[in-house]
């Protein structure tokens, strides 16, 4: 296969995504016996795709993941400890119409609080805190709730020592929680930095899609930034960009293949290399007592 | 009489309406404008440099929307690109360094949607400020002039303490962007505005901002002398304030304005 290739993957992929996200991305796939691949559009064999980390073995497409797979695929088995930050609860800062009612149906569908999943597990052996957001859950956008777990979580990581790695997938910013969405940014990058001050190690690894206030906060602000094949990363969204500009993008225009290029990103790893090369960069900074 | 969300916007983006360049020369002395963030280029939508505040040297950053339609133009009508945002760090990690407490005046649309800005990292470079800023140990004051739009306001509003004029907004989106995802409907932006919470007294009862600056009822161009004098009033009894604050503690306090939001 040729890197042309996977643009035109790409290409695909933000056709039907600009569209229909909800549609295409809905995890109810996982009952079925076939998948469609958003990359190449061909019928794949389910149990096949999750025997692959649920990478296309046709065209190594990159199907989302929920955060459960995710800690499945990348930390050693029975060593996750998810934190319980149901006490966070529910903000609802601009009494917006329906949010409640779009928040519930999200939890029902998702089984979880909101859009992150944090804790504690063992990667290749070496201990790490960890975020895991849920781009299943209202397109992984931060409110208060996503912007006080992985505040936690960090402030937990520098109590505690410990190197933190965040899985960032976000659409940014939650619109219904208006100014108190944008505050996140801040109150995380905050605890990021005093446990950088301490010393610490964060990883962050982007995955599809990363967009607006996540990555203009702390999805760019890792020691070292993984970014998975083939991951749309941006500030603004293309749609935005094309308005503003009134000209056409480039097919491979935010991907993590670009950011690379730019120098926004440190390494592309495939998910199949993905714990493999946190478990190297844990290793390489591994201090008395973090493992 | 009060405002709707929306006629206040509609103050807010007034052509005429008085930008960072009118408050800076009004409010300090022997202002020398630094330019260039050492990087990639000078960005004229963020204006920034020394002067001297009653006796007392101190950096002042501003975005700048620019005066004429010539100016305007120029200045991207105050929408920075990551050169600008980048510039603003440099000058304020070269305030701390001089121990000179930081002004800054918040009047953007929003940072720049375009392709230049994504390939030179829009994301980055608004995360580094967030990052920065938390940590720098000199006073920060930020005062909304204008628009306040998302990220682009808060790269410049990690602050200890924070005003907005009267008929200016901080806001996530602007309306329009917000109708237009929520509702798939720009039209409906007025409609937006009055849910999005994004007036001064909005943000004071959330607990975003520390105080209201007053304006006239037409808005802050009928009377630019008394409105500045306000600004001068609040950055002044801000410094008093913030020179409380123990040596050293001041990246603790300004995390903590935020840690409980």
């Amino acid at each position: 296969m040729q890197i042309k290739d996977l643009f035109n993957k790409n290409k695909e992929e933000f056709k039907s995504g600009s569209k229909g996200n909800e549609e295409t991305l809905r995890p109810e796939i996982d009952d079925k016996i076939w998948a469609k691949c958003n990359g190449c559009n061909r019928a794949l064999y389910e149990k096949m795709l999750m025997n692959n980390l649920k990478v296309c073995p046709l065209c190594s497409y990159h199907f989302r993941l929920t955060p459960q797979e995710r800690v499945d695929f990348t930390f050693d088995v029975g060593t996750f400890t998810a934190f319980d930050y149901d006490d966070i609860g529910t903000s609802n800062p601009l009494d917006f119409p329906g949010y409640m009612e779009k928040l519930e149906a999200s939890r029902k569908s998702c089984g979880s609080q909101d859009a992150v999943l944090c804790g504690v597990g063992e990667i290749g052996g070496y201990k790490t805190a960890a975020c895991i957001m849920n781009s299943f859950f209202m397109m992984g956008s931060m409110g208060y709730y996503v912007g006080e777990a992985i505040t936690r979580t960090v402030e937990y990581a520098t109590k505690n020592g410990l190197p933190i790695v965040i899985f960032t997938t976000s659409g940014g910013a939650r619109m219904q929680e208006g100014i108190v969405s944008l505050m996140q940014m801040a109150k995380i990058s905050g605890a990021l930095e005093k446990h950088s001050q301490k010393g610490l190690l964060y990883i962050t690894v982007i995955t599809n899609p990363t967009t607006g206030g996540v990555t203009a906060s702390f999805a760019s602000l890792g020691d070292i930034i993984i970014a998975e094949k083939g991951a749309l990363i941006g500030f603004a969204g293309k749609r935005v960009i094309e308005q503003t500009i009134k000209q056409k993008l480039p097919k491979d225009f935010q991907t993590a293949e670009f950011a690379c290029e730019h120098g926004f990103v440190d390494l592309i790893s495939e998910r199949k290399d993905l714990k493999e090369n946190i478990r190297k960069i844990l290793m390489l900074h591994k201090t008395e007592g973090t493992k | 009489m009060s405002k709707s969300a929306w006629e206040k916007i509609k103050i807010a983006r007034m052509m005429n309406r008085p930008t960072a360049q009118y408050y800076i020369n009004k409010l300090f002395t022997d202002f020398i404008e630094l330019h260039g963030d050492r990087n990639f280029a000078d960005d004229a939508a963020v204006i920034g440099g020394i002067a001297m505040y009653k006796g007392t040297p101190v950096t002042v950053i501003g975005e700048e929307k620019g005066t004429d339609v010539k100016d305007k133009a120029q200045r991207n009508f105050g929408s920075p690109h990551p050169e600008g945002y980048r510039k603003s760090l440099r000058l304020m990690k070269q305030a701390e360094k001089f121990g000179r407490p930081i002004i800054n005046f918040v009047d953007t649309q929003g940072a720049y949607c375009g392709m230049g800005a994504e390939e030179r990292g829009m994301g980055e470079a608004i995360a580094r400020n967030l990052e920065e800023m938390m940590a720098l140990r000199v006073p920060i004051i930020s005062v909304f002039i204008g628009e306040g739009g998302s990220g682009g306001a808060l790269a410049l509003a990690v602050a200890d303490r924070i005003a907005m004029l009267e008929n200016s907004v901080y806001s996530i989106l602007s309306p329009e962007g917000f109708a237009a995802i929520l509702w798939k409907d720009a039209q409906k932006a007025e409609q937006a505005a009055d849910v999005m919470k994004i007036t001064a007294d909005e943000l004071l009862k959330l607990d975003i901002i520390e105080e209201i600056i007053p304006e006239p009822e037409e808005g802050a161009q009928a009377d630019a002398e008394a409105v500045a004098a306000a600004i001068d009033d609040f950055i002044s009894r801000s410094l008093d304030i913030l020179s409380q604050v123990p040596a050293g503690k001041l990246p603790e306090y300004r995390y903590k304005r935020f840690r409980r939001l």
